[in-house]
C-alpha cells in the first residue's frame, strides 16, 4: 500500500462536500480524493496513496532534477578523462 | 508521464554509480528506510552496481511487516464477528497472526473484503446501514491522511456502523530507535521520500545533528536511490551529517498542511509495538479521545489480546538490518511467499519476499564486502 502511484488528473467534482477527481494511472482511471491538494487543477500531475492525492508533481521542477542529472554526467566525463579512470565501465 | 522513463535511464544511472565509486573510499553501511525503496534497490538491480565499500541494509519500512502480531490477532478476532464487514487493504490477507490468516478467515465464510482505500470501506458502510463495517488503518505517514480522513467522513456523514482497527506508525522514532539499538551498523538513512511529502522534511535535521548521522530524503526511482545514496556517500567521506533533500520535486519540507491538520485532529501520538522490533516510544498514532467511538478496539473488546511470536522466523533481525533475507535458514525452504512463516516474506515490500521473487540469493557471507 505504500507504492505510490503518480496520475494526471482528469475532471474535478464534489461528492458530499468533499473535492474528488478522476485520475489517469497510464490508463486506468480512479476516482481519487483531491482534499488535501486544494491547488491541483486538471491536467496536473499527482502522486497518490490509497485513494487520495498527497502531492502535485511539478513538472518544471521535474526537469530541474534531470538537469541535475545530465550535469552530473557531464561532469562525471570530464573527471575520467582527467584521472584516466576506467571505473565508469559497467561492472 | 513522458518524464518518468528519464528517471530509468541507465546510462545515467552507470554515470552515477561511477560517481559513487569515485567518491568512496572507506566501508559505509547506508539503511534505506523504506520498503517501497527495498522492492526497487532489488529489482533494478542497484545494490549491483553499487562499489563493494557501500553496503545497503534493509530497513524495518514496511508496514505489513512491522504490524505486530497482536495486532493481526486483533483482526482476526473482529473478523471472524457473524454479520460483520471485514475490510483491509490486500496485503494484510496473508499476514500470519498466531494460529491463522484473514484469508482462512474468509475461506470459513467471513465476510473479509479487500479495499484498494479506506474511502471503499466508507462506501460499503454506507451500503450496508445495518452492519458493522471495521477498517484495518495500518502504514506508515503515507496512509494516514487517507485514513484520518476516512474517520472524520464517518463521523460527518453520520455512518455510526464504521470503526477502524488503527496501528499508524512513524518514520523517525524508528531512526531514532535504530541509532540508539546496541551494536548499530548504520552510517546513513535514506528517508521515504512519499512519507515526507505527508509530513515535510522539518522533523529530519534534529535527528541528523543529535546522532550525526546524514539522512537524505530520496524517491523510489532507481535514479533517484543512486542520487540518494551518492548525496549520503559524499555527507559521509567530507565528515558531514545534514538532512539534505534529493527528491526536491515531489517533497518539501513543510509537508502537505493541509493532510497534517487532519491528522492531527483525528489521530493522537501513541507507544507502538513493531513486529520483530519491540516497543518504540511515541512510534504511532492512535485515534484521538474525541474520535474514540470510532475505535474497533474499543468496540469490539479486543484491546487486552496478547500473542507470542513463532520462534524459527528471524525477521526481526531483518528488520533490525542485522541478518540479511538469504541468511535466514527458513528462506526459500520452510518460508516462501506460498508459506510465509513471517510478515517479511508476505508484502512485496518486505524485504524476504523480494530477495524471493527477484531470485537474490548470492552465496552467503556475512561480512558486507562479499563478491557482487
Ligand atoms: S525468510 Fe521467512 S522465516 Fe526467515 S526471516 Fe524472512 S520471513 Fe522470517
Amino acid at each position: 500500500m505504500c507504492l505510490a502511484v503518480p496520475g494526471q488528473v482528469e475532471s474535478i467534482h464534489e461528492e458530499r462536500g468533499t473535492r474528488m477527481g478522476r485520475v489517469n494511472f497510464g490508463g486506468v482511471v480512479k476516482e481519487v480524493c483531491l482534499a488535501y491538494v486544494p491547488e491541483i487543477a486538471v491536467g496536473d500531475y499527482t502522486i497518490v496513496h490509497v485513494g487520495f492525492a498527497i502531492s502535485r508533481i511539478d513538472e518544471a521542477s521535474a526537469l530541474a532534477t534531470l538537469r541535475t542529472f545530465e550535469e552530473l554526467g557531464l561532469l562525471d566525463e570530464g573527471l575520467a578523462e582527467l584521472s584516466g579512470d576506467e571505473s565508469a565501465a559497467a561492472p | 508521464m513522458k518524464h518518468l522513463s528519464e528517471y530509468r535511464d541507465a546510462e545515467t544511472a552507470r554515470r552515477l554509480a561511477a560517481e559513487i565509486r569515485r567518491t568512496v573510499t572507506r566501508a559505509w553501511a547506508i539503511m534505506e528506510v523504506c520498503g517501497g525503496q527495498t522492492h526497487s534497490i532489488i529489482r533494478n538491480g542497484i545494490d549491483q552496481l553499487l562499489p563493494p565499500e557501500v553496503e545497503l541494509i534493509h530497513g524495518p519500512g514496511c508496514p505489513v511487516c512491522v504490524t505486530p502480531l497482536e495486532v493481526i490477532d486483533r483482526a482476526l478476532a473482529i473478523a471472524a464477528r457473524p454479520g460483520l464487514i471485514f475490510c483491509s487493504f490486500g496485503d494484510m490477507l496473508r499476514v500470519p497472526g498466531s494460529r491463522e490468516n484473514l484469508l482462512a478467515v474468509k475461506g470459513r465464510g467471513g465476510d473479509v473484503r479487500v479495499v484498494y482505500s479506506p474511502l471503499d470501506a466508507l462506501k460499503i458502510a454506507r451500503e450496508h446501514p445495518d452492519r458493522e463495517v471495521v477498517f484495518l488503518a495500518i502504514g506508515f505517514e503515507t496512509t494516514a491522511p487517507a485514513n484520518a480522513m476516512a474517520v472524520k467522513l464517518a463521523r460527518e456523514r453520520g455512518l455510526a456502523n464504521f470503526s477502524m482497527l488503527v496501528s499508524q506508525v512513524l518514520v523517525p522514532p524508528a531512526i531514532e530507535a535504530i541509532m540508539r539499538s546496541p551494536g548499530n551498523r548504520v552510517n546513513a538513512f535514506l528517508a521515504a521520500g512519499h512519507v515526507c511529502s505527508v509530513m515535510g522534511t522539518w522533523q529530519y535535521p534534529t535527528l541528523a545533528e543529535r546522532f550525526g548521522v546524514p539522512i537524505v530524503v530520496t524517491g523510489f526511482e532507481p535514479l533517484d536511490l543512486l542520487a540518494g545514496i551518492l548525496a549520503a556517500v559524499t555527507q559521509l567521506e567530507s565528515g558531514r551529517h545534514e538532512l539534505e533533500n534529493a527528491y526536491p520535486r515531489v517533497v518539501t519540507e513543510r509537508g502537505n498542511e493541509p493532510a497534517q491538520t487532519v491528522i492531527a485532529e483525528v489521530f493522537a501520538p501513541a507507544d507502538r509495538v513493531w513486529r520483530g522490533i519491540g516497543p518504540i516510544p511515541g512510534s504511532g498514532w492512535r485515534l484521538a479521545e474525541s474520535y474514540r467511538e470510532f475505535d474497533a478496539e474499543l468496540r469490539f473488546g479486543v484491546g487486552d489480546l496478547r500473542a507470542v511470536e513463532s520462534s524459527l522466523c528471524r525477521s526481526g533481525e531483518v528488520l533490525r538490518g542485522s541478518l540479511k533475507p538469504d541468511e535466514c535458514p527458513a528462506f526459500g525452504r520452510e518460508c516462501t511467499p506460498r508459506t510465509p512463516l513471517g510478515a517479511t516474506m508476505v508484502s512485496g515490500e518486505g524485504a524476504c519476499a523480494a530477495y524471493y521473487n527477484y531470485g537474490k540469493a548470492h552465496t552467503p557471507g556475512r561480512e558486507g564486502g562479499e563478491s557482487r
